[in-house]
């Protein structure tokens, strides 16, 4: 029957529309329109003002810039460690099932609670980590981390590489695993050394996991605005402020609506504008090999 | 038990056509092989049979009844799979029984009928076990023992055998063939086996892409082969086959390589001059010692088999397969004669493939 | 290698091993530490590793005089319905997606794929103004709906890989036995299915448990808060009171830590499946 497999899939999709679709138009329409949810006259259509807005906005350049500092150094950690962690866990060894379970844990933890969980460690009063740096000489005093005007984004980034290495080191685990064995017996007969099979052979293998995985995980992270807002709500003065947390507080503290939405869609185009920049710059680099 | 009927049967995959017009009419209680090279289409006919893909065009009918419309369900067919598809989380009772269960048929009467084939496929200590803790060949009986339960109007076989060690497939050859015996039930047997093909068949089909070549009983197809095709698939070694032209002349003849001439047992119908193709089986092939009586070969390699020799040997330019039962016959290096014998020469036109004599 | 330089690199090895397990251990650790630390001793003892003197009092609290136990129903009931729901739906589409090959199929793809990738947040305040005149907003039947569409995309991928795992002809087998596809799919499939099912479960729930922003904006009573928003009130509060919030915490992480070894074997087939997802 040709209906059948609409039949299946109807559920799924009819909320997929309904939940997701229908309002990601009407939020389209918000971001041209005075939507402010408090304000029963509000609704009316003003073209282009809340982009013009966007462009004068302070807040919203020091969120990119956040948002470019944040995304960046969360997934060059989050991967570099996730690849150590991937190689450290490919070998077997006594107890690996026990220590990948552990060392995974951290991605089961929920955001808001590992937020919390890391707002706590840098604060002086109840967490350690203040007082390790001061005795390490890093810091003058054993100050908040979080509330630094300089370094405060450090925190929610290291609570997300803490978080997010597992994510990296699974999925790059599954990657490795599936590479033949025989390849590395092969190489090691011919008299690679280790490090040149690992050049030679791994890399070349992990590659397109790695492509893809860090260009969907920079968009994911650019996005996730959790841990920002648990930790930090984007302070001290914006300090910590990026895009997504921007347009949630526009959204759940000052209920303007359309203005938020006119932000989202600005994230939007530049996530697609990126996402498009790595796949031609992934076409060019594989048409030059 | 029933007749299988199909007309001008089509199978397309968008615009690949896959099945080109098969017709084929199956006697009830016959058992039909379709044999073939892989991809040549025959598991997508079998599967249309049995109602797994649509008919995109043509008509199938059992039992003398249009089923094109109808589910697999409807079709009142059994089919045992390669893969023997046996369900992983049911016991080999459960296996069996599921399609009586599905029926709602009284316990008693499933109790009985899976006894029943237990018995006449040995499995009955295995009936609680898992498909998981059988050998290959316990599973496969467990397939057969699936289809045969439930008397069906016809069996759908797509090689059944492929996935077991050469003895075990000899043994369940036999055992499928004692089957059908008893049972009598119209069978339809996929395979790409001609050895299968020519034990199991009361008539065999050949087909090669998407084609039916040639419908026969086994030794026709054999003696017989309508075409290059079905020359060259059917037999091993391989029917040889040498490239010539016609001649008219001393009442029928082939000029081979090298100006070789070689009679036939009478005239063929076609023109003077045509191009031809003859085959002769290689255990039609007379080797001897005594040149004068044939074509100079040179044997360049020797291969016993144990029931036999095959002799593989360059003459006129050609490649000449011989096999024998005779041990010792001719050493690589040694040159001998070998003939064709007027009667055993097929005589194909090598534009059209078409048997001509 | 010789037979010292392959025991220094053993013992890199396990060394480097044991500083990720301590790295990956050490805040749920403290998370620990400070929920059982007597509020006397929490800043006086504030870098100590473990306290001199522990109390359960901070549990004691968080359980019988705090509206806890109620964000907990409430995020258990949301989150177990949204993960069933889900499931259901994701094993229907996901096997539409594994079976058949139909002109649509591309489409739906593509369309699960673009909501995978586009920023939730463009949705907070479209939703709201959806939800909130169909009383949908302060309820957790609003937050199942939602959430529930959130994670039908991922989960029906995953069910889809789960599904393609198991081979085409079993399901042949059955409808030639007698079954229609329906039966098949319910009485040969879904049963080998369950592992995967069960996965896709643990996925669910674990997303739903720790969503934040949509509860935050969708829910502002007590009555229908979660746990993600009730532990953020504490937060707001004038003073924090550490060890009840981390006491709070500790309940929170317990259901989450559960469906992880649950699910732990599912990780890799999982993410691999949907690779968006955090
Ligand atoms: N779903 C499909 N879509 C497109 N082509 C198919 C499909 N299934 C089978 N084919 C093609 O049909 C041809 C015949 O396949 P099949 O009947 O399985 O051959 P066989 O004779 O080996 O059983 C093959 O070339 C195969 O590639
Ligand atoms: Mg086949």
């Amino acid at each position: 029957m040709a209906s059948e497999p609409y039949l299946y899939s109807a559920p799924a999709l009819i909320l997929i529309v309904t939940v997701m679709l229908v309002p990601l138009v009407i939020g389209i329409s918000y971001a041209f329109r005075d939507m402010t949810l408090l304000d029963p006259f509000s609704g009316g259509f003003i073209g282009l003002d809340h982009f013009r807005a966007i462009a004068k906005d302070k807040t919203f350049w020091l969120a990119l810039k956040n948002t470019v500092y944040w995304t960046g150094y969360s997934v060059a950690l989050q991967f570099l460690f996730g690849l150590i962690l991937a190689l450290l866990l490919d070998k077997p060894f006594y107890g690996r099932g026990l220590a990948q379970a552990l060392c995974f844990l951290p991605w089961a933890v929920p955001s808001f609670l590992s937020g919390l969980n890391w707002a706590m460690l840098f604060n002086p009063v109840v967490g350690p980590i203040p007082h390790w740096l001061y005795g390490l000489g890093l810091m003058s005093a054993p100050d908040n981390l979080l509330s630094s005007p300089t370094h405060a984004m450090w925190g929610p980034i290291i609570a997300n590489v803490w978080w997010g290495i597992p994510f990296f080191a699974i999925t790059l685990l599954a990657a490795l695993q599936s590479i033949p064995r025989d390849l590395y017996e092969a190489a090691a007969i011919d008299g690679a050394t280790p490090f040149q099979r690992f050049r030679s052979i791994t890399l070349p293998f992990l590659a397109p996991t790695i492509a893809i995985t860090v260009m969907l995980r920079t968009v994911w992270i650019a996005n996730f605005a959790d841990l920002i807002v648990v930790m930090t709500n984007g302070g001290p003065a914006d300090r910590t402020q990026i895009v997504a947390s921007y347009i949630f507080t526009q959204a759940f503290r000052r209920l303007d609506f359309g203005y938020a939405s006119a932000i989202a869609m600005v994230l939007l185009a530049l996530l697609l504008v990126y996402s498009m920049l790595i796949v031609l710059l992934r076409q060019t680099l594989l048409r030059e090999r | 038990m029933a007749s299988i009927d199909i007309t001008d049967v089509r199978k397309a995959y968008g615009a690949v056509k896959i099945l080109h017009g098969v017709d084929l009419t199956i006697q009830d209680g016959e058992f039909v092989v379709l044999v073939g090279p892989s991809g040549c289409g025959k598991s997508t006919l079998l599967r249309m049979i049995a109602g797994l893909e649509d008919i995109s065009a043509g008509e199938i009918k059992i039992g003398g009844k249009r089923v094109n419309e109808l589910d697999p369900k409807d079709r009142d067919i059994a089919m045992v799979f390669q893969s023997y598809a046996l369900y992983p989380h049911m016991t080999v009772a459960g296996n069996m029984s599921y399609s009586l269960r599905l029926r709602k048929t009284a316990k008693e009467k499933i109790a009985k009928a899976i006894s029943g084939a237990a018995e006449k496929l040995s499995l009955t200590p295995l009936m609680e076990r898992r498909p998981k803790a059988l050998s290959g060949g316990q599973r496969q009986r467990v397939a057969m023992g699936r289809a045969i339960v439930r008397k069906p109007k016809a069996f759908l076989f797509d090689e059944p055998l492929s996935n077991l060690d050469a003895r075990l497939r000899e043994h369940m050859r036999g055992e499928i063939k004692k089957l059908h015996q008893d049972l009598g039930a119209t069978s339809i047997y996929v395979t790409h086996d001609q050895i299968e093909a020519m034990t199991l068949a009361d008539r065999i089909v050949a087909m090669n892409a998407g084609i039916v070549q040639q419908v026969g009983s086994p030794l026709d197809l054999y003696d017989r082969p309508a075409n290059l095709f079905v020359a060259g698939f059917m037999g091993s070694p391989a029917m040889n086959m040498f490239e010539g032209v016609y001649r008219v002349a001393n009442g029928g003849s082939v000029e081979l390589a090298q100006g070789i001439v070689v009679p036939l047992a009478g005239p063929a119908s076609t023109a003077d001059g045509t191009k031809v193709t003859l085959g002769i089986r290689p255990e039609h092939v007379v080797v001897g010692k005594d040149l004068a009586g044939g074509l100079a070969a040179e044997i360049d390699l020797v291969e016993p088999t144990g029931f036999g020799t095959i002799l593989h040997s360059r003459a006129f330019g050609r490649d000449v397969k011989a096999f024998s039962l005779e041990r010792g016959l001719a050493e690589r290096g040694d040159t001998v004669s070998v003939s064709f014998p007027v009667e055993r020469i097929h005589l194909f036109d090598t534009a059209s493939g078409s048997r001509i004599g | 290698m010789t037979r010292p330089k392959r025991l220094v690199a053993t013992v890199a090895h396990r060394a480097a091993i044991l500083c990720y397990v301590v790295f990956a251990l050490f805040p749920l650790f403290w998370l620990l530490k400070v929920s059982v630390t007597p509020n006397d001793l929490l800043y006086s003892e504030g870098v100590r590793l473990w306290p001199s003197r522990t109390v359960f009092d901070h549990f004691d609290f968080v359980l019988r005089h705090s509206d806890f136990p109620l964000f907990f129903r409430n995020s258990m009931i949301v989150s177990l319905s949204t993960a069933f729901i889900v499931t259901i739906l994701a094993s229907l589409g996901g096997y539409a997606m594994s079976r058949f090959t139909f002109r649509g199929k591309f489409w739906i793809v593509g369309l699960m794929l673009l909501t995978q990738m586009f920023p939730l947040v463009m949705l907070i305040a479209p939703i709201f103004k959806i939800l909130s005149p169909l009383g949908l907003t302060n309820s957790l039947s609003g937050l199942i709906l939602v959430y529930v569409a959130f994670n039908v995309p991922f989960a029906t991928f995953l069910m889809q890989s789960f599904f393609d795992g198991i081979p085409k002809d079993l399901e042949e087998a059955a409808m030639i036995d007698g079954a229609t596809r329906f039966m098949a799919f319910r009485q040969i499939i879904l049963p080998l299915t369950l592992p995967g099912m069960a996965a896709t479960l643990g996925f669910v729930f674990t997303a739903a448990w720790s969503e934040l922003l949509f509860a935050l904006m969708l829910i502002s009573g007590v009555d229908a808060s979660t746990f993600p928003v009730g532990l953020l009130s504490f937060v707001s509060k004038f003073s924090v009171d550490f060890g009840q919030m981390m006491a709070a915490g500790v309940l929170a992480l317990i259901p989450a830590c559960l469906f992880f070894f649950f699910i732990q074997r599912y990780l890799v087939q999982g993410l691999t499946a949907g690779a968006v997802k955090g």
